[in-house]
């Protein structure tokens, strides 16, 4: 019974999709070898390059891998506070 | 020429020596002539598993460093006289052996055995890279949780980085019952983060509790699941096309009726 509720609802809360999930996230940090540290540099980088742009919620950026299908994509989430008039006249 | 495989994963107690001992067993009851070596120097375990640790006189450095002669050391199992093992060192440790020496040693074993199986320590260390030195082939044995799985891949990473050794994947320890509820990765599952070929699936069994505190290994008994698991990888690494046998929660007459059939073909 439990095993038809299951199917016919879906059990997204299934330990296995919980661990399938952050398996595939650890493994795309285990082989792109990018360590927490790296990925920290990474991101501080990106800050600074689109800082010269616009101005940027440091607090909200986010950078992460995320999966597309079937396909890896690194994704960062940038709130933007103001463009700044200068780059806009570039 | 022989055959060298190598069993490996990364992470400790996930099926490797039991792996071994199994599917060495299967190979010379299947009439080769098989070695097994235990490159476990420290954490000798083949032995006890094969129930053959009264018999030990030399040990696998004791060869490499020329204080005994390959024929002396090998010790012949009590069930087949085609079958052979070369213990690891208790007292010594991984730094006492050279990847080097390994694929000499390994590759003078191939000249005389049919398969020589390697039992790799854990890790990714100077044990993982000795024991791989001399194989032709590797098997990763991964059980389904997420620990075994990430040491898994990268093994397999720095396997196919030397380009040597096309991975093989063995799940070992699965559970029919918490498949079922989702509680446990499925094979499906495994092969997909993995990416590597599967040669075998082995069950979770008390048979191989059971096996291992005897030192008969389970795959001679007809009755264990597992062993019926290893049976069919022994087929396989012998070239045969086998069938993946259905997991199954229940042993009762109707889940064994349909297991017999579904194998039969
Ligand atoms: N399929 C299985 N079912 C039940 N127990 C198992 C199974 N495979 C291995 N074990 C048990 O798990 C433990 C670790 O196995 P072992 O082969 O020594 O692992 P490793 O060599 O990888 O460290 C042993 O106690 C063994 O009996
Ligand atoms: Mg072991």
């Amino acid at each position: 019974m439990f095993d038809l509720f299951a199917k016919v609802f879906g059990r997204d809360d299934a330990s296995k999709e919980v661990a399938k999930e952050r398996l595939r996230l650890v493994l795309v940090h285990d082989r792109t070898s990018l360590s927490p540290q790296a990925m920290e540099n990474l991101k501080n980088d990106l800050l600074k390059v689109i800082s010269e742009y616009m101005d940027i919620d440091d607090q909200g950026f986010r950078v992460d891998f995320s999966r597309h299908d079937d396909a890896m994509a690194l994704v960062a989430n940038i709130p933007i506070r103001s463009v700044k008039r200068k780059s806009l006249s570039q | 020429m022989g055959e060298a495989i190598v069993i490996t994963s990364g992470k400790g107690g996930v099926g490797k020596t039991t792996t071994t001992a199994n599917l060495g067993a299967g190979l010379a009851k299947a009439g080769n002539k098989v070695a097994l070596i235990d490159a476990d120097i420290g954490l000798r375990n083949l032995d006890v598993v094969m129930g053959l640790e009264n018999r030990i006189v030399y040990d696998l450095v004791d060869v490499v460093e020329g204080f005994a002669k390959l024929k002396h050391a090998l010790i012949k199992d009590k069930r087949f006289e085609n079958l052979y093992l070369l213990p690891a060192a208790q007292t010594r440790d991984k730094t006492a052996v050279t990847p080097d020496q390994m694929r000499d040693l390994v590759g003078q074993m191939k000249a005389d055995f049919d398969f020589v199986l390697i039992d790799s320590p854990a890790g990714i260390e100077q044990g993982f890279k000795n024991a791989v030195a001399g194989a032709d082939k590797a098997l990763v044995v991964a059980t389904p949780e997420v620990s075994s799985v990430r040491d898994a891949d990268r093994i397999i990473g720095l396997l196919e980085a030397q380009e040597k050794h096309k991975p093989f994947l063995i799940i070992n320890r699965i559970r029919a019952d918490m498949v079922k509820r989702g509680d446990m990765m499925d094979i499906d599952d495994m092969i997909e983060i993995l990416a590597i070929e599967l040669l075998g699936v082995v069950p979770e069994d008390e048979a191989i509790v059971v096996s291992t505190n005897r030192g008969e290994p389970a795959v001679l008994n007809p009755q264990s699941r597992a062993g019926e698991a290893y049976r069919n990888i022994v087929r396989r690494l012998q070239g045969e096309n086998v069938p993946m046998m259905k997991l199954e929660d229940d042993a009762g007459f109707f889940g064994r009726l349909r297991k017999l059939m579904g194998f039969k073909g």
